[in-house]
């Protein structure tokens, strides 16, 4: 472990087999849908080869690249936390016997997955989701399984986002742990190459059926330049320090007025988010009154239902719903688990359909504390 | 269910295209369930033989668009224990509510041969405007999912599970990138849940054909479809279809006009 060594193109086929053959389901980047996303893979001709994204906020497209990268995009609309937390599980069914009932439990995760292509981001957001599901007091079985389970080979970015700033939140671009294997693509007129850390045991008997080579100083050096390119190049930035206390002292800001006339509350923000982890239960009955069926599903802070105590909804207000989110994510989520809930990656940005910039919001309450005082009472 | 009398069904037609009943009878899998958990009183377009009243669930499709009909509604309510409407007609006047934007009669003029055989309100109404309707489900037309669960649901005595989002949370949680934000207008974000998501499935931005979602912007999505390039008519148009009478559509629709394309 600690290990780098260097595999040629042909040697991430390699590894796609040695995965397959290890039993797993192989999930990595693919074009579908006019986007890079996630899906599974059986081959290298599934990667995005030669494919780039171009993202603003609410703007995103694919356009061609000059070379053949297999990883020269950032991050797309899906996140792992699909595969690790999915949006649609059956927790129970009961069904009525002779003389009572009998609960069985919901589904065990079936298959193996191993993960190609995971940015520092991500990784970072996966460790969050494991605060969670995993390390928290009620933990989630299956979450835990299927993490347990996965193997994570992460990629280095080698070019930044518009919408990214891991840099602000120290969530990347360079990979620092977590994963299995971690790659770098080595990509110039002469060589397609990808440098490779280990980082596990497991990691390291994959390895052993994967052709390579020592690295060279050179090989290091490259990918040293391709990550620092990528840190240079972030699309955008957020000023965290004393950002928490800003947002915490600022309930009745006039910007969040000034954000709900642009919000849709469609809680796509909460969806893309790698972190983001709440859920919903629905009850269903079946015609005949025999079997029920608990199924839980993502949610999100943006719906009425989620706040619907006894008598009504808690955030009615479009702007109580969107100050809710925000300051979770960037501030209350320290207090409740000593992280930020926010690692940069962008995906709430671009994939707003109006275009609500997560750094913007912030910056302008951060920076103009005293708009605080003038109240707004109504609507809370 | 093990009591002795089966709950009564009855389903109604108004001014529809008989669609949502039609998703009823598309139950194929549930269809024997749902005959052995109640007994189907009265379904014409099922059975023409009909028990009489009253009625333990009434689904009520379509809009009053006659005055006959805004009778008929009254002693379909006075039948029915608990009434629920089907589909955009009968929750919001349904498409035939385009005429609440214009006369009537030049609609009737221009279609029918003989315009004095023709008796119809100025307007098309959902049934709300007229009874107490005890559920409202959506969609042009409905989701059969759907109304088995909410079928189910009385059966059992709880609250139907029908989400009330925006259609953007069954696009993510079935995992379509967001036609909108790569250049498509899209009314998934102002439009109400359950459908699934289909038309962004297809690459195809959302027509709102389950109505306006329980907090919509309007006005935000009409000013990003702006960006997109729509012009006016084109965003009067959208909100004017299917739901175009629900209030928020309504309103939206009447703030854009042809005034950027002339004729």
């Amino acid at each position: 472990m600690g290990t780098n060594v260097t595999i040629a193109r042909d040697g991430l086929q390699a590894l796609i087999e040695a995965l397959r053959a290890d039993g797993r389901e192989v999930i990595g980047p693919t074009v579908r849908e006019g986007a890079i996303i996630y899906d599974a893979i059986r081959d290298i001709a599934d990667l995005p080869a030669g494919w780039t994204d171009r993202q603003e906020a609410g703007r995103y497209g694919l356009e061609q690249r000059a070379d053949g990268a297999l990883f020269g995009y950032t991050v797309g609309p899906h996140a792992w936390k699909q595969f690790l937390f999915p949006a649609r599980e059956t927790l129970w069914t009961m069904r009525r016997t002779g003389d009572g009932a009998e609960v069985t439990d919901g589904a065990t995760p079936a298959s193996r997955h191993a993960f190609i292509g995971v940015r520092s981001c991500e990784l970072h957001a996966i460790a969050i989701q494991d605060k969670v599901f995993v390390s928290g007091p009620y933990p989630d079985t299956n979450y835990r399984a299927r993490r347990a389970d996965a193997f994570i080979v992460a990629v280095n970015c080698g070019q930044a986002g518009n919408t990214c700033f891991c840099v602000s939140m120290r969530t990347g671009p360079k990979v620092e742990g977590g994963f299995d294997l971690s790659l770098t693509e080595l990509l110039d007129d002469t060589r397609h190459d990808f440098l490779i850390a280990i980082g596990s045991e497991a990691g390291a008997a994959i390895m052993q059926h994967v052709p390579h080579r020592p690295a060279t100083a050179a090989d290091l050096s490259a990918a040293d330049s391709a990550v620092a390119r990528a840190a240079a190049g972030i699309g955008r930035h957020l000023q965290t320090e004393g950002l928490k206390q800003a947002l915490q002292a600022a309930p009745e800001h006039r910007r969040w007025d000034e954000v709900a006339a642009r919000c849709l509350t469609c809680g796509n923000c909460t969806m893309v988010c790698p972190t983001c982890f709440c859920t919903t239960v629905r009850d269903h009955t079946d015609l005949a009154g025999n079997t029920a069926r608990r199924v839980r599903e993502w949610d999100s802070c943006f719906t009425l239902d989620f706040s619907y105590i006894h008598g009504g909804s808690v955030r009615h207000a479009p702007r109580a719903r969107y100050r809710q989110w925000l300051t979770h994510k960037l501030a209350n989520w320290i207090d409740q688990f000593g992280t930020s809930g926010c690692v940069g990656c962008g995906r709430c940005i671009t994939w707003c359909p109006v275009g609500i910039d997560i750094t913007e919001e912030a910056a302008a309450i951060a920076n103009a504390p005293a708009a605080a005082r003038e109240a707004h009472h109504e609507g809370a | 269910m093990s009591s002795a009398r089966k709950p009564k069904l009855a389903v109604w037609k108004f001014a529809s295209c008989d669609g949502c009943q039609l998703s009823l009878l598309d139950c194929e899998d549930e269809l024997l369930d749902l005959a052995g958990a109640v007994s189907i009183a009265n379904f014409l377009e099922a059975s023409s033989a009909v028990q009489p009243g009253p009625y333990d669930l009434s689904l009520v499709e379509g809009s009053i668009t006659t005055s006959h009909d805004a009778e008929r509604i009254h002693k379909v309510r006075r039948q029915s224990k608990y009434l629920v409407t089907i589909g955009a007609c009968a929750t919001a006047g349904g498409i035939q509510a385009l005429r609440n934007f214009a006369d009537v009669n030049d609609f009737i003029a221009a279609v029918y041969a003989s315009p004095q055989y023709i008796s119809t309100l100025a307007t098309s109404t959902p049934i709300s405007a007229h009874v107490k309707v005890d559920y409202e489900l959506r969609g042009c037309p409905i989701d059969k999912g759907q109304l088995i669960e909410v079928i189910a649901a009385f059966l059992a005595g709880r609250k139907p599970a029908v989400a009330a989002h925006s259609v953007c949370i069954e696009c993510k949680q079935r995992g379509t990138p967001c036609v909108m934000v790569q250049g498509t207008p899209c009314l998934g974000p102002v439009t109400h849940a359950g459908c699934g998501a289909l038309c962004p499935s297809y690459r195809r931005g959302c027509y709102g054909c389950f109505g306006p979602m329980e907090t919509p912007n309007t006005a935000a999505l009409a000013r990003e479809w702006q960006a997109l390039g729509a012009i006016s008519r084109d965003i009067q148009r959208a909100f004017r279809t299917f739901n175009a009478a629900a209030e928020p559509f309504r309103k939206e629709s009447t703030a854009h006009g042809d005034q950027d394309h002339p004729g």
